[in-house]
């Protein structure tokens, strides 16, 4: 490749496939560092937290700082458990994706404390508008699973009547709003969402989350200024997972020095943690909430992870990464991390956590025995053909009637 | 009943919904304490407090997403996009979202959200505050489109698409907002205060959202229009005595089929038109529909009057403008086809 001007600046990864994996340039500073002021602390007195790193559980898997949510045994297995459900669902509905029994599927494979432990730090009320990668919450929030796959095979059973790709979930019930496959544009919603629970003097408040690589679109500058303006409880958090499909991080990051510090142009506290670790997510996301529910405004959570698998089932990650990067990662597993924690306080064992993994593949393979009773998207049955025409409007008007009759349904 | 101007009469629309339901909010760029660039929202900060009439960020994606949000928990949001020609940076929002929440999620979370927006030429707006781009919202399922043409529809319809369990958009021509204009920029400025729809009501009434209505009974040919365009097609018919019967769209999505073809039916011949570029328009699809729906009635080609296909220009804004003489030129066109 010819460069043909030095000045015209195309960022560019470390390292590239076939290159030894590399991540010496990442600053992993000390678990247990990040001071944690009060949640009623000025916005921009936390503009240090959005270029340091808050993590709680150190290399001997040892909770410690200011930051450790000192959370019952009881809860972290809660959350270990969660998380590993997130694992084997989505290593169990890759494999029946591959054996074509549904059209797409994204795992969040190295990214379940992110969303298992916000969360389990947000109320049951809190309406969330994730992006794609946090079915977790779905599991925290005790989402059937038999229902979350009918959605995943758009079988008739599916509770969106086979209207959007596979997880891109929808829960009402358990506050969870649609997922958009257009990026961030549920970020500004969720500001305008929490501004309403204000207006209507509720003590709910609402979280987002979206990929670094989607804080380019407007939408993102767009949810900042509201969330700013009109001072709405909202948690706004940027999943860091180094890679937007095939692009690393640094397209969108540019020349700035992380995703959190953006918050601070707006006026808006920010925190950057580690997100593999389920200690630092569980309190960062306690601390925006209560901070949201005190009426005292936005928080920009970055949460810095990594995608330890493909985006989708739609791309070969070897194409634009080395092989075996993920587990160079230096910010680990966030499983093998809240595990190894758990067997230090004496809490947990590998039998157990065997036990564990064992008795929710099970859960796993039986409930998508009971889903696929329901139909399948290639076999049937589906939901009814004239489904297509309901939903549109609170009723049809007479061109979806004609266009209805049209279809001989 | 009191005489309003369009202003006044949306106003009024926004006094009465706010009063009724507290869930119904208003908000955009100057929409708050200055009470909008148009005065629509004028009194309303005044009346209901900051926090239901109050300003926004120049963001029109943002100002949409916040009432997309606002309206999945509960609200009945209103958001003025200060121009029609500024709701671009919102169309994502709008077709992407706003439009579909109801579909996508199969009826668990709806957002009945009006997006009220001026439009139109014959201001000396220039290419970015005189369009029309109502054809693109007419694309998108799931939205309602609104064009009124007169104080008291726009009045009755914007209570109704308020009230509508769906998203709106609500286009109001601006050229009208002070007084009908039948496309003679030479002639001295008419208000409303002599024209019967100018007669409002100052209670809450609604309108049918997808109800026509025939403006001028005829039996020689039939015209469609709506916003602007209904007086210039009224002043064309008067000035050269055709028999026209002439046809206030007001709601082109879900138009008025049945008034459309019982009109076309009987008169046989057919003007359709609009202020906005001719390619794609919304006519084109009137006319189609109407060749599907009346073929068999039809004694001439339905024929179109339209702004060019260019940009609205500025210096000459009355050469783009669709005025009584090309109503004039295409009625003859089809009377004698």
């Amino acid at each position: 490749m010819t460069q043909t001007d030095p000045r015209f600046h195309v960022p560019a990864p470390h390292v590239r496939p076939g290159d030894t994996p590399d991540f010496s340039h990442i600053k992993v500073p000390p678990a247990g560092e990040a001071k944690r002021p009060e949640p009623s602390v000025e916005a921009h007195e936390t503009r240090d937290l959005a270029t340091s790193l808050v993590r709680v559980l150190d290399h001997n898997h040892q909770a410690v700082g200011e930051w450790d949510p000192k959370l019952d045994a009881d809860v972290l297995r809660e959350g270990l458990k969660h998380m590993v459900l997130t694992r084997v669902y989505d290593d169990r509905m890759l494999k029946l994706q591959r054996q074509g029994k549904m059209s797409f599927y994204m795992k969040s494979t190295g990214e379940e404390a992110v969303a298992v432990a916000a969360a389990m730090a947000l109320d049951k009320g809190d309406m969330v508008f994730p992006s794609y990668r946090q079915q977790g919450i779905l599991f925290a929030r005790g989402r059937d699973i038999v229902d979350m796959m009918c959605h995943c095979i758009s079988n008739s059973r599916d509770n969106l009547k086979g209207r959007q790709l596979p997880v891109h979930y929808t829960w009402a019930e358990g506050n969870f709003f649609s997922i958009s496959g257009n990026l961030t544009t549920q970020f500004p919603q969720a500001v305008g969402y929490a501004m309403a629970c204000q207006y209507k003097g509720e003590s709910q408040i609402a979280a987002s989350w979206i990929g670094e690589g989607s804080t380019a679109e407007g939408d993102f500058h767009g949810a900042l200024v509201l969330a700013s303006t009109y001072k709405a409880p909202v948690i706004l958090n940027v999943v860091n997972n180094q890679w937007a499909i095939s692009t690393f991080q640094g397209i969108a990051g540019g020349q700035a020095e992380t995703f959190a510090l953006k918050g601070q142009g707006y006026g808006l506290a920010t925190l950057r943690i580690d997100g593999n670790d389920f200690l630092a997510v569980y309190a960062a996301t306690q601390w925006a909430a209560e901070r949201a529910r005190a009426g005292l405004g936005a928080t920009v959570i970055e949460s810095y992870t990594y995608r330890a698998d493909a985006h989708s089932t739609s791309d070969d990650p070897s194409g634009y990464r080395p092989k075996g990067e993920e587990a160079k990662w230096p910010l680990g597993d966030p499983i093998e991390r809240l595990k190894q924690h758990l067997i230090g306080q004496g809490e947990w064992d590998e039998e157990r956590h065997a036990a564990l993994e064992k008795e929710l593949d099970e859960l796993v393979i039986k409930s998508y025995k009971e889903a696929e009773s329901f139909g399948t998207l290639h076999d049937g049955p589906l939901s009814p053909v004239e489904s297509i025409f309901e939903d549109v409007y609170a009723e049809p008007d007479w061109r979806l009637r004609r266009q209805r009759q049209d279809l001989g349904v | 009943m009191a005489k309003m101007n369009m202003i006044q009469s949306l106003n009024s629309a926004l006094d009465n919904a706010m009063e009724k339901d507290p869930n119904v909010i208003s908000f955009g760029e100057d929409a708050g304490y200055f009470g909008g660039v148009f005065r629509v929202t004028a009194g309303l900060q005044e009346k209901y407090g900051l926090d239901r009439s109050f300003d926004a960020p120049i963001n029109e994606a943002a100002i949409t997403a916040m009432a997309i949000g606002m309206a999945a928990k509960g609200l009945k949001p209103v958001a003025e996009i200060q121009f029609a020609d500024y709701i671009f940076p919102a169309i994502d929002q709008i077709v992407s979202e706003l439009s579909r929440i109801r579909y996508r999620t199969a009826g668990q979370f709806t957002t009945p959200v009006v997006v009220r927006t001026p439009c139109g030429g014959g201001i000396r707006g220039g290419q970015t505050h005189s369009m029309s781009p109502e054809a693109f919202f007419t694309q998108v399922p799931g939205i309602q489109v609104i064009m009124p043409s007169n104080p008291y529809d726009a009045k009755g319809l914007l209570i109704a698409a308020i009230e509508s369990p769906d998203p709106v958009v609500f286009f109001e021509p601006k050229r009208l907002y002070n007084g009908p204009f039948d496309g003679d920029p030479s002639k001295a400025l008419e208000t409303w205060a002599k024209h019967e729809k100018g007669e409002v009501p100052e209670g809450h009434y609604s309108l049918p959202i997808g109800k026509a209505e025939v403006v001028r009974e005829g039996n020689d040919v039939t015209i469609i229009a709506y916003g602007t365009l209904v007086h210039v097609a009224l002043a064309a018919a008067e000035r050269e005595g055709i028999d026209a019967e002439i046809i206030d769209l007001k709601t082109l999505v879900p138009y008025d089929i049945e008034t459309i073809a019982a009109s076309v039916n009987k008169t046989g011949r057919c003007v359709v038109s609009q202020e906005a570029p001719r390619t794609s328009g919304f006519a084109a699809e009137l006319a189609a529909q109407i060749q599907e729906e009346c073929f068999y009635a039809l004694e001439a080609p339905i024929a179109r009057v339209t702004g060019w296909d260019t940009p609205y220009p500025h210096a000459h804004e009355w050469a783009y403008f669709p005025g009584p003489q090309r109503f004039i030129n295409a009625i003859r066109e089809v009377l004698e086809a």
